[in-house]
Formats: C-alpha cells, sequence, structure tokens
C-alpha cells in the first residue's frame, strides 16, 4: 500500500489514536484508587495542619486524621446539625459556596490536640489566577481562631502564593471573627497603615493585593453561614 | 578516550553533543524545576523515561508512519507517555507529583524530546535510539542536578531537604542566598557550567 496516499494516512492515524486512547484508559483505570487515596489523604493533611497538627516522618496521615479528628458533622446556616448520608469528608466545598447560604451543607470537624477541643471548618475562594482554598481551626468557645491553613492553585509565586507559607496564615492565629459587641466580623486582611478599628485583622502579602483581597472575601464568605454555629458554641462557653 | 562506536548516541550527549549547554535546549524546564534537588532528579528520570520509550517507540514505527503526519505521530506518542508518567507520578508519589505539578505535562513541550525523535529516532533503529534517548535524558538530567545541587545547597543550606549548612554558620552570620531561589539564578549558574565547559573543550568555542 502506498504509504504516501490520503488513505493510508487516514486509517494510520484512527489506529494510532484508537490504541493510545486504550492504552490511556487501561492505565487510568488501574491508578485511579490509589490516586484517589492520596487525595483523600492530602485532603486530611490539610484539615490537620489548621489545627497545627503535622505527620511525623513515616506517621501515615489517616492514621493520625483518625486519632484526631472525633467527630464529623454537616450543619445549616441556623447551627443545627443536618442528618444525611453524606460524609462531610465528601462534601465539595466549591460546589457549595456558590449555593445561597441557606442551601449550603456545612462541614464541621471537631479535632482533639493537646490545647483542647477544636472546630475545623473548610472556606473556599477565588484568588487572581485560580482557587485558593483552606482550613480554619477555632478554639472551642467557637470565636478565636485558633490555626489557619490555606493553599492555591496557581497564584504567583513569591506575591499571591506567599499565602500558603505558615509567616502569613500564622498571623490568623487568637484573632477572633466576632467583635466586641457580638457582631460577625471575619478578619480583614489590610495593608499596613489601613488597618481597621473595631475588627480583627491581619497584614496582607504585600503585591499580592489581589490574592490577600480574595482570602478576605473567602473567610468572610466562608465563614458566615457557620456565624449561627458558632455564637453557639460561644454562648455555651460563656454560660460556663 | 576510545568509546566503542555503538555506545556513542549515549556517551557523546553527556558532555560534547549535550542538550542544554550545547545545544541549549530544555532551558525552560531547567530553570523551573531546580529550586530543589528532589523534583529535580524526578524530572531527570521521567524525562529520560519518556525520551527512551518515545525514542524506541517511534524508531520502530518509522518505516510505517506517513511523512505528512510524522509530527503529530510524534506528539501523540509523546503525550500518551507523559501522561502515563503522569498518572504513575500521581498514584506513587503524590507529593513529588504535587510540585512539580504542570511541569510533568510540559515534557511533551520540552523541545529536546521533539528534537531527539525527529534527527534521530526517524532514521535509526531502536536499539541505537534507545541509546540516544537515555544519553539524552541523563544529559539534561546531569545539568539538573548540578544546578539543583548549588541552587538548594546556597537557596536553602539543605540537600534533598536535609540541613546540611550547619548551624553555626548561621549564629556567625551566614545567611542563606534566597536569590538561588528565584528562577533567572537557575539561568546564571546554567551560564556558568557552559562557561566551564567551553573553556575546557577549546572545539567547542566558536
Amino acid at each position: 500500500m502506498n504509504r504516501q496516499s490520503n488513505l493510508y494516512t487516514i486509517i494510520y492515524s484512527t489506529v494510532l489514536v484508537l490504541v493510545v486512547g486504550v492504552v490511556l484508559s487501561v492505565v487510568y483505570q488501574a491508578l485511579r484508587p490509589q490516586q484517589l487515596e492520596n487525595i483523600a489523604n492530602d485532603t486530611k493533611r490539610q484539615i490537620l495542619a489548621s489545627a497545627r497538627i503535622a505527620p511525623e516522618n513515616g506517621e501515615s496521615v489517616a492514621q493520625l486524621f483518625d486519632s484526631h479528628i472525633s467527630e464529623r458533622y454537616i450543619v445549616n446556616s441556623k447551627g443545627e446539625k443536618i442528618d444525611g448520608n453524606t460524609d462531610p469528608f465528601k462534601v465539595n466545598v466549591a460546589m457549595e459556596v456558590k449555593k445561597p447560604a441557606e442551601e449550603r451543607m456545612l462541614p464541621v470537624f471537631e479535632c482533639t490536640t493537646d490545647n483542647g477541643l477544636k472546630y475545623i471548618v473548610p472556606v473556599y475562594g477565588a484568588g487572581l489566577w485560580g482557587p485558593i482554598w483552606g482550613y480554619v481551626a477555632f478554639d472551642d468557645n467557637g470565636d478565636t481562631i485558633y490555626g489557619a491553613y490555606f493553599a492555591h492553585q496557581g497564584e504567583t509565586p513569591g506575591l499571591g502564593a506567599e499565602i500558603e507559607k505558615p509567616t502569613f496564615s500564622g498571623q490568623f492565629d487568637g484573632k477572633n471573627i466576632f467583635s466586641d459587641n457580638g457582631e460577625f466580623t471575619s478578619v480583614a486582611v489590610v495593608k499596613t497603615g489601613k488597618e481597621p478599628a473595631g475588627r480583627a485583622w491581619v497584614h496582607a502579602v504585600s503585591g499580592g493585593t489581589i490574592t490577600s483581597q480574595g482570602v478576605q472575601k473567602m473567610l468572610f464568605d466562608s465563614l458566615e453561614p457557620y456565624s449561627a454555629f458558632f455564637r453557639e458554641l460561644k454562648n455555651n462557653t460563656s454560660d460556663k | 578516550m576510545n568509546i566503542n562506536k555503538s555506545l556513542l548516541p549515549l556517551v557523546n550527549p553527556l558532555s560534547k553533543d549535550n542538550p542544554v549547554i550545547v545545544q541549549v535546549l530544555g532551558i525552560c524546564s531547567a530553570l523551573a524545576v531546580t529550586a530543589k534537588l528532589e523534583p529535580a532528579v524526578v524530572m531527570t528520570i521521567s524525562v529520560t523515561a519518556v525520551l527512551a520509550l518515545a525514542n524506541v517507540i517511534i524508531s520502530l514505527l518509522r518505516n510505517t508512519i506517513p511523512t505528512s503526519i510524522r509530527i503529530i505521530v510524534q506528539l501523540v506518542v509523546v503525550a500518551a507517555l507523559v501522561v502515563i508518567v503522569d498518572q504513575v507520578l500521581k498514584a506513587w508519589n503524590y507529593e513529588v507529583s504535587k510540585a512539580l505539578s504542570v511541569f510533568i505535562g510540559l515534557i511533551i513541550t520540552n523541545c529536546i524530546i521533539m528534537g531527539r525523535l525527529e534527527a534521530f529516532a526517524m532514521s535509526n533503529r531502536p536499539w541505537p535510539s534507545f541509546l540516544d534517548g537515555i544519553g539524552n535524558g541523563l544529559g539534561y538530567g546531569i545539568i539538573l542536578i548540578i544546578v539543583g545541587f548549588f541552587r538548594e545547597l546556597l537557596g536553602s543550606g539543605t540537600l534533598f531537604g536535609y540541613q546540611v549548612i550547619p548551624q553555626w554558620c548561621y549564629d556567625h552570620g551566614y545567611q542563606n542566598n534566597g536569590m538561588m531561589i528565584l528562577p533567572p539564578m537557575a539561568l546564571i549558574t546554567v551560564a556558568c557550567i557552559i562557561w566551564v565547559h567551553r573553556s575546557r573543550n577549546k572545539d567547542l568555542q566558536e
């Protein structure tokens, strides 16, 4: 057969693409379970990181997660626990933040640490180039941030990408999301010299203005639906 | 030096015909993945594996490939191999796969790979093509690892993540050079390697 003919070229490319397609789908199917486990472990690592727990060398994240996360559940914007079959761990936060606050499923992870019980909630928002997300751990007064972990998909290295560094996320430790008169204020991310009165703030990443604003908006939008839940925690602890 | 002629495709790219410092190909990834040694080593292994396999496959197919779509065929083969490498890394070494993220996908566009397929595998038998792939992969990798070594050592004071510069140096005022972590220093390091290499190989000087 003439190797330069159009028919040969078409048949050749069709066969090639079919063979490659089959090989790729076999590889994908074979490796999928292992990959999903890796992704789940990575999420667990991020959740634990917000409560300042990191696996030591050789420690399995899955075990660490099971030993520290004592309870997990989903609440609604009124702060009531929702009974359901959905695993809070599998709630797609990226999809939830697009819904109106009343309809959102809000996962909560209770984490036992050396410093007492912490409540970890996921946050999700937009940076400059793509999504940013994270986990925020709260003390059992439902007000004070115990630790925060942020990650991003593709923020500018050295600028917006600095939000994933402890130098940035560490600033959140000890900040309150309610103002003194009990109003939900979240935490502001501001430039030096623009520190607001009456609400908690941290310093923005210099050169990463849009990403920093993204973090501020992400925190406000993602934490606000939890405010009823946190308020309840707050009232419970102040009664004691 | 007297080297068996059949081994030339393997040995030449290591020095005299190095893809990075002589042909100046693949520079883009050389600055992207060399801030730390570990990603540099993984990138070396990935590129070598992809290049060797792609060379063999293209060499086996070389007499059947229609000339009019030969570049497309090469691309499809390389792209498939890269996707497989990406999937394998995601399954077996998730941390590294996250660190390399987009660069694995960019192996497809590494000019060394298309260059070797077009220049060597299309006109040589599978075994020499395999050696050529390994040789060029390693030749690329040597430079990556040298650059990664200096950038991690001077930029972070570590090698493979282990602290090698002792604490008393820091106590006496030594500081990591943050600039080594930034991409421009990769180019400058590569340039220094080229400088040393050219001054030792007079026949390469223009």
